[in-house]
């Protein structure tokens, strides 16, 4: 009895704040949700209709695959780059420190400053990228990073990249001080080389933070909103739509509330997938 | 007992969170305080509006409690008012979205206003079924500015025609400056913007891959192309815009008259106005008509009664002619706009132009957002992805069927 009472304010608290809202999503995906729903609170069910209509915009195959090609460009990177910092910053060298902690700057910024610095430093005509690349003569004329389809992707992945270094490379540092030292000089005496030493020793021991960040890294990658919406909005044409921009510009732009529903239920979907596939590797590591 | 108590303690919680909502209602039936929300952000609206709402009240005997919130924001946080019914007494509503919140049911219809003497388009856009639930105090369009510095020391006249435009621009474009800019930014305000040229030309809404249309966009994608305009337009917002022509980097800009504010405070910079140029010297400009109509959202009746009220006055012959001079409007009585274009000879080419413009919603009603997304997304993958002007106004016209 004295434990339910403890234990109730959780309860009520998740209750209340994630799954009233989330079943009032999952419900929204199945009914007919418009403007006129907000103020007469008639919202007639249509089954899977939403999804169908969803499914079937000339939008939506391009908004996967830009989701699909965001998500693995930004972990791939992300990881590979914070990886490759955090073996760098784990000699001791001058002002190491000092440098580590610089390279958090990325994660402190807020995203709306930090991207609309971006913004800046990538615009077509006056940007500083494609000055600084004029003035060097490695291109003939102004890039359109951001007013390109071709390359708006490209352009928040990168963005996205930068802001996700720093995550990467905390938990990684973090998780490469836990491997004791005698185990590299026992390699090291076995005639190990520092490739050797990084593929044999490394990487094996830093499995269990790999699974953590590469999980929490496509979570957060997944629902990445603020980056895109301050960078593109999504376009041009939306060549740098995902889906999590798009459910915002159906429900919040089109007003289409039902069919925002059914694409932020798709996404929450995915995540929850993942989540448990991560669950199960961590019951299975020792 | 221990079970009780947490049963309470929820229950308790619940009572809160519900009493929260209550208080709302309560607040609603205090005639003594209108609400008032608007998406004003930038100087001089915003701090004009709040000046006239305060002057409106007073004459009516209200407190007017003034709401701003941003543009994107704007339409669903009254969705939300709407369904918590706590719909602000006074909305100021872009015209293009009327339809669709007036189809929801939360909106009074506006029968005791007369809408005798404005122009038949602005009481168009403020129908639905019929009945009137918006009007306009004032409104605005788009026409050309253009730098007379650049013009004169180029020797040219300001463009009438489409072929004059392009040259022009041409002419003008030199080193970072170009000879044009205007925004293909892909939200309602980019398909603003090429409208305009999209109805000049000849097409219609209701067939988006029409050659009439397709010529219109090849205008666009050939300033373009041709490098007289930014390959940036596709990101620019039309304040974007008007800041590359303050700037000196553009010769000429497609805007409306709420910059005037703006660019009159400008130092060293002397531009004029004409109306938007036509494709051929016999066209009829049509232009779409912009501005945001007043809304009463339903309440009680003392309170709706005070609503229009306040209403009333602040579409008044002396409050809306304030209106339109501080913020850069067209009075939406054609008498007030002509005497204004009498008077101030910067607004001749918009009040002009106001005279054959086009409600947005005209044809297509709640439908038309749906419209403009298609038609901007269109004028973006020609702009910006390299799809001809057919190919990317006929996906247009088969994603809205």
């Amino acid at each position: 009895m004295r434990k339910l009472a403890f234990v109730a304010p959780a309860w009520l608290y998740v209750a209340v704040f994630y799954l009233y809202p989330l079943a009032t999503n999952v419900r929204m995906g199945f009914q007919d949700f418009t403007v006129t729903s907000f103020y007469t609170g008639v919202a007639p069910f249509v089954g899977l209709r939403n999804y169908r209509e969803v499914f079937r915009d000339p939008a939506f195959a391009g908004t996967v695959t830009n989701t699909v090609l965001f998500t693995a460009g930004s972990l791939l990177l992300q990881f590979g780059i914070g990886l490759a910092l955090a073996v760098f910053f784990k000699r001791n060298f001058p002002l190491g420190g000092a440098l580590r902690s610089l390279l958090l700057v990325p994660w402190l910024l807020p995203l709306v400053v930090s991207g609309t610095a971006w913004r800046w430093i990538l615009e077509t005509d006056s940007g500083v990228l494609n000055r600084t690349l004029l003035n060097l003569h490695l291109v003939s004329e102004p890039v359109p990073w951001l007013a390109s389809t071709d390359l708006s992707l490209t352009a928040v992945t990168l963005v996205n990249v930068w802001v996700g270094i720093p995550f990467n490379m905390v938990i990684l540092y973090g998780g490469l001080q836990a491997i004791p030292a005698e185990l590299y000089e026992a390699a090291q005496l076995d005639g190990a080389g520092a490739w050797q030493r990084f593929r044999r020793v490394t990487l094996p021991l830093l499995r269990p933070v790999t699974t953590v960040v590469l999980t929490l890294g496509l979570i957060y990658t997944l629902k990445v909103f603020d980056v895109i919406m301050v960078l593109t909005q999504g376009g041009p044409a939306d060549s740098s739509q995902t889906l999590t921009t798009f459910s915002y510009d159906l429900s919040f732009q089109q007003l289409a509330f039902g069919h925002g529903a059914a694409v932020g239920n798709l996404l929450v979907l995915v995540a929850v997938v993942f989540a448990i596939g991560y669950l199960r590797a961590e019951r299975r590591t020792p | 007992m221990k079970r009780l108590t947490a049963a309470a303690a929820a229950f308790a919680a619940l009572a809160v969170l519900s009493a929260c909502g209550d208080g709302a209602g309560t607040a609603k039936d205090d005639t003594g305080t209108l609400t008032e929300i608007d998406y004003y952000e930038a100087a001089p609206q915003n701090t004009q509006l709040p000046k006239l709402l305060d002057a409106c009240g007073t004459e009516v005997g209200v407190k007017i409690e003034h709401q701003q919130v941003p543009r994107a924001q704007f339409m669903p946080k009254l969705l939300q008012q709407a369904s918590a019914r706590t719909l602000p007494d006074l909305a100021l509503v872009d015209n293009p979205d009327l339809p669709q919140l007036a189809a929801s049911g939360g909106l009074v219809p506006l029968k005791e206003l007369s809408t005798e003497g404005l122009y038949p388009s602005i009481v168009t856009a403020g129908q639905y079924k019929g009945d009137t639930y918006g009007i306009a105090a004032g409104v605005n369009g788009l026409a050309l500015y253009y730098n007379q510095d650049l013009f004169s020391a180029a020797g040219l006249q300001p463009p009438k025609t489409w072929d004059e435009l392009t040259a022009a621009a041409k002419a003008l474009t030199k080193g970072t400056r170009y000879g044009i800019a205007f925004s293909a930014v892909g939200t309602e305000e980019g398909s603003f913007q090429f409208e305009p040229f999209f109805w000049t030309a000849g097409a219609n809404l209701k067939q988006l891959d029409s050659p009439e249309a397709i010529k219109a966009l090849t205008l666009w994608k050939d300033l373009v192309d041709g490098k007289a305009a930014s390959r940036s337009v596709v990101t620019w917002t039309q304040a974007d815009v008007n800041d590359q022509f303050m700037a000196g980097n553009a010769a000429m800009m497609v805007n409306g008259p709420w910059q005037l504010p703006t660019l009159n405070a400008k130092q060293g910079l002397k531009f004029g106005i004409v109306p938007i140029p036509i494709p051929a010297p016999t066209a009829k400009p049509v232009t779409p008509l912009g501005g945001e109509m007043w809304t009463v959202g339903r309440s009680n009746p003392e309170r709706e009664r005070k609503a229009l009220a306040v209403l009333k006055c602040l579409l008044g012959k002396d409050k809306s002619l304030e209106w339109s001079t501080a913020a850069g409007y067209i009075p939406s009585n054609q008498a007030a706009a002509a005497a204004l274009a009498q008077s101030n000879p910067q607004l001749a080419a918009f009040v002009e132009e106001v005279a054959t413009a086009q409600a947005r919603t005209a044809d297509l009603g709640t439908d038309y957002p749906k419209t403009s997304e298609a038609l901007f997304n269109a004028i973006q993958s020609c702009l910006a992805g390299g799809k001809s002007p057919q190919e990317a106004l006929k996906a247009a016209q088969a994603s809205v069927k």
